[in-house]
C-alpha cells in the first residue's frame, strides 16, 4: 500500500550524529550519537528531564536538528513532511484525545501522508485503515468514540493510527506509561509482532526498566543530555551504571530475556 | 502496512482471534468483517440528508424571508417570481408590477445579503474554533468584530464618508479597512492569549479576545467623540444595515464571501488533523502553522466583509456550529458546510422576526441574536466546563 522506503541491505534505519538541542536557552541534548539498525528495537532509557523524549521528537521531524539526522540513508532535512510522514510514525506520551471522534476517523487520519493536500480520503485508504483495524483486534470499535475507550484500548488505536501511517520506522514515547501490568505486556507483544511481520523498527524510550529490558534489543542510556551507556540491556541495565545516572539503588537479577531491575531500600 | 505479509509468521505470537494469515492480504477488510457490523462503517463525511436539510433550510429562509413583512405576499407567487429570476424560466406570480418591485428592489437584496452575513459569520465561528481548538472562539469573542468595527468607524469618521446623512450604500475602501482591522484584532488576541507561555489554555484565547474587545472598542469611542458629526452613520450601521441593504451591498460583500468558503471549506480536512494536536499534524506531514494562519486570514476576511455590510451581529458563529456539532457530527467536514447553510438560513429567519416582532418598528437584527446568544452561550459554557480548565 506504501511506497517501500528506501532501505538498501546495511542502511540504519536511523542514524544521529551530534545532535544538540536547545529549548528555551535551556541545552536538552549536548551531542547525542545514536544508530539504529533496520528491523532493530531500541529503547532510550535516562532519569526525567534526560532529553529522552527530545531525542524522539528530533528523530520524527517535530524539532528542526539540521544535519544531524539521516533516515535510511536520507538525511531528514531533506526529506519533504508528506514524504518523511510515510517514513517515520510517532506515538506520542499522551496524544491529543479531540471529543467526539471515532476510532475509525481518527485511524484514518493516519492516511494523511497519502491523500493529497485539500483532498479527501479514497476507498483504499478506508480499506488500509480497516486492516489495520483488523490486525488490532479493534474490529468492533469503528463507531465508539475515541474518548469512551479504556486505557488499552486507546492505546491499541493510537497504534493503529501509527500503523496507518505505512511508516517502516515506529517512534514509541513512552508507549506503556498509562497502562497496568496486563496490558502493559499486551502493548509491547503487539508492537514486537508487529515488527517481526512487517519488518519495522521500534525507537522506544520507557521508564519501565525491567519491560524495556525485555523487549529491547539494544538500550541506549541517557542523562543530562548526552548518551552515557548504550548496548544490549544486559550491557546498560547494571547496578553501578543506574546507580551512577538514576541515583538509584537496584538489585538487577537475571530475567527470561533482559535482566530484571528491582528497586530496593537503601542500607543506611 | 504493507499489503503482503511476509511468509514467515511466528504462529504462536498470535495476539488476535482471528486466524493467523487472514489479517494481511489488500481489500480483505470488508469481506471479512462479521455479517452482524453491516454496514460497513464508513468515514466522517457530510451525510446527503444533511446537505439537503441545510439547502431547504436556505429556500425556506429565503421565501419566507422575501414573503414576510409590512405588505404580505403569498409564499407562493414569491416562489414563483424568485424562480423567473433563473433565465428562461416564466411563471404568472400573479403579483403586481408593484409587488414584484418589492420583491426584487428591496426585499430579495435583504434576504440574500443576511444569507451571506449569516453563513459567513457561522463558518467564520467554526473555522476559528477548529483553528484555535477552543470550543468558545468566535468573531466576536476574539475581537475580530470590535477591530473591523473600529476600523469601519476610523473610514467613517475620519474620511467623511455618509456625513451628510444615513450611510447608502458601502463604499468599496469598507471592507478592506474592516479586514485589517480584523486581522490587526486577531493577531493582537493571539499574541496576547499566548503571553501565559506555552500552555495557551483555551481560557486564556478569550480571555485575550474580551481584552482585545475592550480595548478597540474604547478606540472607537474615542474616535466617535472626536468626530461627534459621525456618530448618526456609524450608528445606523452599527445597529445593522440589513434594513437598507441593496443589490449594492450585496456585490460588494460576494467576492470576499466566495474566496472565504473556498479557502476555508477546502481546509475542512486539515482541520480535523489539526484537532489531534499539532506535533501530530506535523508528523502527518502538515504545516500546523501555515494551514492556521490562512484559514485565520480566510475566517477574519470573512468576518470583516459581514461586518463591514451589516453592523454587529453577535453570536451567530457560536450558535449554529455548535447546533451543528451537536445534531450532524463533530467532524470539521460536517460542520463547516452546515455551519454555512444553516447559518445562512438562521440570520435570514432571525431577521424576519427582527422585523415582524414590534411591527411596524424594527428591532435591530443583533438585539434578536444576541438575546438568543447569551443563554446559549452559557450552554456552551456548561457543556465546555472540560476543555477550559
Amino acid at each position: 500500500m506504501s511506497p517501500e522506503p528506501v532501505t538498501g541491505a546495511g542502511v540504519p534505519a536511523v542514524e544521529v550524529r551530534e545532535l544538540h538541542v536547545s529549548l528555551d536557552g535551556t541545552r536538552i541534548l549536548a551531542g547525542v550519537d545514536l544508530t539504529v539498525a533496520a528491523g532493530e528495537w531500541v529503547t532510550v532509557i535516562g532519569p526525567n528531564g534526560a532529553g529522552k523524549s527530545t531525542l524522539l521528537r528530533a528523530v520524527g521531524g517535530l524539532l528542526p536538528a539540521p544535519g544531524a539526522i539521516t533516515l535510511f540513508g536520507t538525511p531528514s532535512a531533506a526529506l519533504r513532511r508528506r514524504d518523511r510522514a510515510r517514513v517515520v510514525a510517532t506515538v506520542a506520551q499522551s496524544p491529543v484525545v479531540p471529543p467526539g471522534m471515532s476510532v475509525l476517523d481518527y485511524v484514518l487520519l493516519g492516511r494523511t501522508p497519502y491523500i493529497p493536500p485539500l483532498g479527501r480520503e479514497s476507498a483504499a485508504d478506508v480499506a488500509a485503515v480497516h486492516e489495520v483495524l483488523d490486525r488490532l483486534d479493534l474490529t468492533g470499535f469503528h463507531r465508539r468514540e475515541l474518548a469512551t475507550l479504556s486505557g488499552g484500548e486507546r492505546q491499541r488505536v493510537f497504534l493503529a493510527r501509527a500503523l496507518a501511517q505505512g511508516a517502516t520506522l515506529l517512534l514509541l514515547d513512552e508507549p506503556t506509561s498509562a497502562l497496568d501490568i496486563g496490558h502493559q505486556q499486551e502493548v509491547l507483544e503487539l508492537v514486537d509482532q508487529l515488527r517481526r511481520e512487517h519488518g519495522l523498527t521500534v525507537l522506544a524510550t520507557m521508564h519501565d526498566l525491567s519491560l524495556a529490558g525485555e523487549y529491547a534489543d539494544r538500550m541506549v542510556l541517557i542523562a543530562d543530555g548526552r548518551v552515557v551507556a548504550s548496548g544490549t540491556p544486559h550491557e546498560v541495565l547494571t547496578e553501578h551504571l543506574l546507580a551512577t545516572h538514576y541515583r538509584a539503588s537496584v538489585r538487577v537479577v537475571p530475567g527470561a530475556h533482559g535482566p530484571l531491575v528491582v528497586p530496593v531500600r537503601p542500607r543506611p | 502496512m504493507t499489503s503482503t505479509p511476509p511468509p514467515s509468521r511466528p504462529a504462536g505470537l498470535r495476539f488476535g482471534t482471528r486466524p493467523a494469515g487472514s489479517s494481511g492480504s489488500a481489500g480483505l477488510s470488508s469481506e471479512a468483517r462479521p455479517a452482524g457490523l453491516s454496514p460497513e462503517p464508513r468515514p466522517a463525511g457530510l451525510r446527503k440528508r444533511w446537505l439537503v436539510a441545510g439547502v431547504v433550510a436556505v429556500l425556506v429562509a429565503l421565501v419566507a424571508g422575501v414573503s414576510l413583512g409590512p405588505v404580505s405576499l403569498p409564499p407562493g407567487s414569491v416562489s414563483a417570481e424568485l424562480l423567473n429570476l433563473i433565465p428562461g424560466v416564466h411563471l404568472d406570480s400573479e403579483l403586481s408590477e408593484r409587488e414584484i418591485a418589492i420583491v426584487i428592489e428591496l426585499r430579495l437584496p435583504r434576504v440574500v445579503l443576511g444569507l451571506l452575513v449569516g453563513g459567513l459569520l457561522a463558518l467564520a465561528g467554526g473555522c476559528y474554533q477548529g483553528v484555535f481548538r477552543n470550543p468558545l472562539a468566535d468573531p466576536y469573542l476574539l475581537g475580530v468584530a470590535a477591530g473591523a468595527g473600529l476600523a469601519v468607524t476610523a473610514v467613517i469618521a475620519l474620511g467623511g464618508v455618509g456625513r451628510q446623512g444615513a450611510l447608502t450604500g458601502l463604499p468599496v475602501t469598507i471592507p478592506l479597512a474592516a479586514f485589517a482591522g480584523s486581522l490587526l484584532a486577531v493577531t493582537m488576541t493571539y499574541v496576547l492569549g499566548a503571553a501565559g507561555g506555552r500552555s495557551r489554555s483555551p481560557a486564556m484565547l478569550i480571555l485575550a479576545g474580551v481584552a482585545v474587545s475592550a480595548f478597540l472598542s474604547a478606540g472607537q469611542t474615542y474616535l466617535l467623540q472626536r468626530h461627534a458629526d459621525s456618530i448618526q452613520p456609524v450608528y445606523s450601521w452599527l445597529l445593522g444595515r440589513l434594513a437598507t441593504a441593496g443589490w449594492h451591498d450585496v456585490l460588494l460583500v460576494l467576492p470576499y464571501a466566495v474566496l472565504t468558503t473556498v479557502v476555508v471549506l477546502l481546509h475542512r480536512r486539515e482541520l480535523d488533523v489539526l484537532a489531534v494536536g499539532d506535533d501530530e499534524a506535523r508528523s502527518l506531514g502538515l504545516h500546523p502553522q501555515r494551514s492556521r494562519y490562512l484559514l485565520i486570514a480566510a475566517a477574519s476576511l470573512g468576518t470583516a466583509a459581514a461586518v463591514s455590510a451589516t453592523g454587529l451581529i453577535g453570536f451567530v458563529g457560536i450558535i449554529v456550529p455548535h447546533t451543528v456539532r451537536l445534531l450532524a457530527g463533530s467532524s470539521y467536514r460536517v460542520i463547516l458546510p452546515l455551519s454555512l447553510l444553516f447559518g445562512a438560513a438562521f440570520l435570514a429567519l432571525t431577521d424576519v422576526v427582527a422585523r415582524t416582532a414590534a411591527a411596524p418598528a424594527e428591532v435591530p437584527i443583533g438585539v434578536v441574536t444576541a438575546l438568543l446568544g447569551g443563554p446559549f452561550f452559557v450552554l456552551v459554557l456548561r457543556t465546555a466546563r472540560r476543555v477550559l480548565t
